[in-house]
């Protein structure tokens, strides 16, 4: 009876077994770069896009003028050379020649002309359009060299231009076609087909103007899930992946088996404070909010240590140290002091708005803050928020403070104009704007020395960590983690995968 | 027969309006829309014009009541809108990622029927046994344990013990390569069915034991009929009536989508699609999607009443007065 019933049940076990035992690995091969990241790019229009995962899709296929470089230093792209004038009035730039588009036309200054004319054109829907609206009229005296007239004296414009939100498309597909849908760019890889959600497949450009790229072709796929993608690394069925999540990504640390790059992103964790709501106008409430708050602790119990605790500027280049800021060593007795000097030594209620898993550690990083200012007798009350949500209210300035993930920029003026000068498009949602941060931030936009532009930003910093508008935290890393035969790969905090151009394959 | 099936065919337009209606207005009332999704806190940098071009662009730009007889409309002609983000018509969209969902939800049927079967009407026969005891840990097992921990736990052990992993975002069609496509499918099969075959165990198991104690199936007996053909025979076809009702409701569910398990594998599913679509506020998606979702569930509700026919002679629709 039995053996009967084993004999039975014996197919469907032999039948499950060689379903397993055929599963053999399926590692990637040949010289496409197989990589994967959890979120797609929302769309293909260089000009429109601002998530981070479009951008990084999109500056592989599209140049602007000038880019950043590994060093965050301004370098040449489609211009060769640029000039300001003394009085930040102009700004030329000379065109490198021989240049080709994916469609095989040739780059010239028209197409500078008709793409900066679309970005500025609100028909368009660059929200990116604010960082160039000094940009008053341009002209090509040569095919190759394009003059920009500005209103105003801008400094800053220069490096606003090295965002991908600054690409130029050629003036045929702008005028003719349809850049939502078309991808023409003159980047070092074509895009081939784009399946959102699923596989964007990129092949190498044969007549790119710099040197490389050495792999034929990259396929970018999607793993919604960052564990999935740390077990395709493992698996090796994939070469490379981007990879956001503090929690997952240092599991790799101790792995010998794949590589982890760490970048320092410009990015920066903070809790904002809007100094336009009772209690918090009052300067001695922030201060002190500021005091009570150990920020190293913050990134040990949210992220692992997985970041650095950094001011306002999180560029090295305009960074003071952290020793020279306000209150970046926790004083309790301080905080105490300044919350009794206004009569609120027995604490009140903070509500703290919190996107959820948005960045990931953010829940984590409001209870941390939370357990610290329930030393001073300050309730923090957490609202976690669906992300949707949370954006609507943080743009309406419907909050009291708000812990968030702020993108970072190369030049301190690019990265703080929409929020510390009067009239600035998120002066409500700052909440906070005096005169000498205003003058600050004036004269940094028009100053053209670069010793005096330090010194205005490094005022500026030492103004805002002492008013503490907001309390910065840290800013975290962007990882990249990649078998180790991907040779050549250099990651660069602003999340480029441009320089995917200098990675070859040794399998 | 035909008359029951043309009612319950009629009775399908109430439920899907009254779907679409609710859907319409749910997404609507959630706070964000397709800009703010795509665009986050950069949306507060556009100007009044950009972002009334962009809301025209994405067809935002009507009033609601419009919005919603224009999509009724077009979705009675079966169009069920264009989804700017993936550049496609919405309908295309659901029947190109219909068949992975459809494959995966049968072959996690077919796992829960191959574990849940056998070990359920063994259970029954060799009631208190160890076998029983032995389904029942399986069956508390596969009830307390939610698919996405044993998802991650498959890819786990498949990626870090045995160094392989079918799926890596690289669905491939079975018409294209059937065995890798199985390889694919097979675990994340595995990581829906096994809850499944807990409850086809439990439910197989106790409706045997009540039949096994029925008159019939004691006549059966007396009248000499060897074991095995009392059990599968007599037995099995009046205890698989619950079981039909338990694939039914399943199979509906399955067919929505599997979103977590189709999101840890990554696999390019009706599940994955809506999720995508409510991320991004793509409300064309979503309508299009949960109508479809709707549309199957109604339909394989009856399917499931037909089959009850077929199995229990004493169940008939045909009304005789």
């Amino acid at each position: 009876m039995l053996s009967r019933r084993i004999r039975h049940i014996f197919p469907v076990v032999v039948i499950v077994i060689a379903l397993l035992g055929a599963a053999l690995p399926l590692n990637a091969q040949g010289n496409t770069l197989i990589m994967a990241r959890a979120i797609d790019a929302t769309g293909i229009d260089p000009h429109t896009q601002t998530a981070f995962a479009s951008l990084a899709l999109l500056n592989m296929i599209y140049e602007p003028l000038v880019i950043t470089n590994h060093n965050l230093e301004i370098s040449p792209a489609l211009a060769e050379s640029w000039e300001f004038a003394d009085d930040a009035m102009t700004l030329t730039f000379k065109l490198r020649e021989g240049v080709k588009f994916h469609d095989g036309s040739d780059f010239t200054a028209d197409d500078v002309i008709a793409s900066y004319t679309r970005i500025l054109d609100e028909a368009t829907g660059a929200a990116a359009r604010t960082n160039y609206v000094s940009i008053q009229s341009m002209e090509a005296p040569d095919p190759y060299t394009v003059i920009f007239h500005l209103s105003t004296p801008d400094v800053p414009l220069l490096t606003a231009m090295t965002s991908i939100n600054a690409a130029i498309l050629p003036s045929e597909l702008i005028e003719n076609g349809d850049p939502t849908t078309t991808a023409i760019g003159t980047g070092p890889f074509k895009l081939d087909s784009w399946v959102p959600e699923e596989v964007t497949r990129l092949s190498a450009n044969p007549d790119w103007w710099g040197e490389g790229p050495f792999v034929d072709g990259v396929e970018i796929r999607i793993i919604p899930d960052e564990a999935s993608i740390l077990a395709a690394l493992r698996a090796g069925t994939i070469d490379f992946a981007m990879m956001n999540d503090p929690l997952v990504a240092t599991l790799l640390i101790d792995d010998p088996n794949i590589k982890l790059a760490r970048t320092p992103a410009l990015d920066y964790h903070v809790l904002q404070l809007r100094a336009a709501v009772e209690p918090l106008d009052k300067l001695e409430v922030r201060q002190a909010i500021s005091c009570a708050i150990d920020r190293q602790e913050v990134v040990d119990s949210a992220a692992l240590g997985e970041g650095r605790v950094t001011g306002p500027l999180t560029m090295p280049a305009f960074a003071l140290p952290t020793s020279e800021l306000f209150c970046y060593e926790k004083d309790l007795e301080k905080a105490r002091e300044l919350l009794a000097s206004v009569g609120l030594q027995d604490g009140f209620t903070l509500p703290v708005m919190v996107a959820n898993a948005e960045p990931p550690t953010a829940l984590s990083e409001a209870q941390s803050i939370q357990a610290q200012l329930a030393e001073i007798n300050i309730k923090v009350e957490i609202e976690p928020l669906e992300l949707s949500v949370y954006v609507d209210r943080w743009l309406a300035a419907d909050f009291t403070a708000c812990v968030a993930l702020n993108g970072g920029r190369t030049d301190p003026y690019t990265m703080y104009a929409r929020y510390w000068q009067y009239g600035a498009r998120f002066e409500q949602v700052a909440g906070y704007v005096d005169d000498e941060l205003d003058s600050l931030m004036k004269q940094g936009q028009r100053e053209t020395d670069p010793a005096k532009r330090l010194e205005i930003f490094h005022e500026l910093e030492r103004q805002l960590t002492e008013k503490s508008p907001w309390i910065w935290l840290y800013a975290g890393y962007k990882y990249t983690a990649y078998q180790p035969y991907v040779k050549g790969w250099e990651p660069i905090a602003n999340d480029a995968l441009y320089f995917l151009y200098e990675v070859s394959l040794e399998r | 027969m035909l008359r029951y099936l043309v009612n319950r065919i009629i009775a399908f337009i109430p439920t899907l309006l009254g779907v679409s209606i609710l859907v319409f207005l749910a997404i609507r009332m959630v706070p964000g829309d397709q800009i703010t999704a795509m665009l986050g806190t950069e949306a507060g940098m556009l100007t009044q014009a950009q972002r009334a071009a962009l809301e025209e662009y994405f067809g935002l730009d009507k009033p609601i009541v419009e919005q919603y007889f224009s999509w009724l409309g077009n979705a009675l002609r079966g169009n069920l809108g264009y989804s700017v983000r993936h550049g496609e018509e919405v309908t295309k969209l659901i029947l190109n990622h219909f068949p992975v969902t459809l494959e995966l939800a049968f072959l996690s049927v077919a796992i829960a029927l191959i574990i849940g079967l056998p070990i359920g009407i063994m259970a029954a026969i060799r009631h208190n046994s160890l076998l029983d005891l032995f389904g029942r840990i399986i069956s508390m097992l596969g009830l307390s344990v939610p698919n996405f921990l044993l998802g991650t736990l498959i890819i786990y052990v498949l990626s870090v013990v045995f160094g392989i992993l079918p799926n890596s975002g690289n669905y491939v069609d079975f018409h294209e390569d059937p065995v890798l496509n199985l390889q694919q499918l097979i675990f994340p099969a595995f990581a829906m069915g096994f809850s499944f075959a807990a409850s086809v165990m439990r439910m197989t198991r106790s409706s045997m034991l009540e039949v096994l104690g029925d008159d019939y199936v004691r006549t059966a007996r007396a009248k000499g009929l060897r074991e095995r053909s009392v059990v599968l025979v007599h037995a099995l076809r009046n205890a698989l009536i619950p079981v039909v009702t338990l694939i039914g409701v399943e199979i509906g569910y399955l067919l929505g989508g599997a979103f977590i398990v189709e999101q840890i594998f990554s696999l390019p599913g009706i599940g994955r699609l809506a999720v995508g679509a409510i991320s991004q506020r793509n409300y064309a998606l979503i309508q299009g999607v949960t109508l479809f979702v709707a549309l199957n569930f109604v339909v394989i509700n009856l399917v499931v009443d037909v089959i009850y026919a077929a199995i229990d002679p004493r169940i008939s629709y045909d009304r005789k007065a």
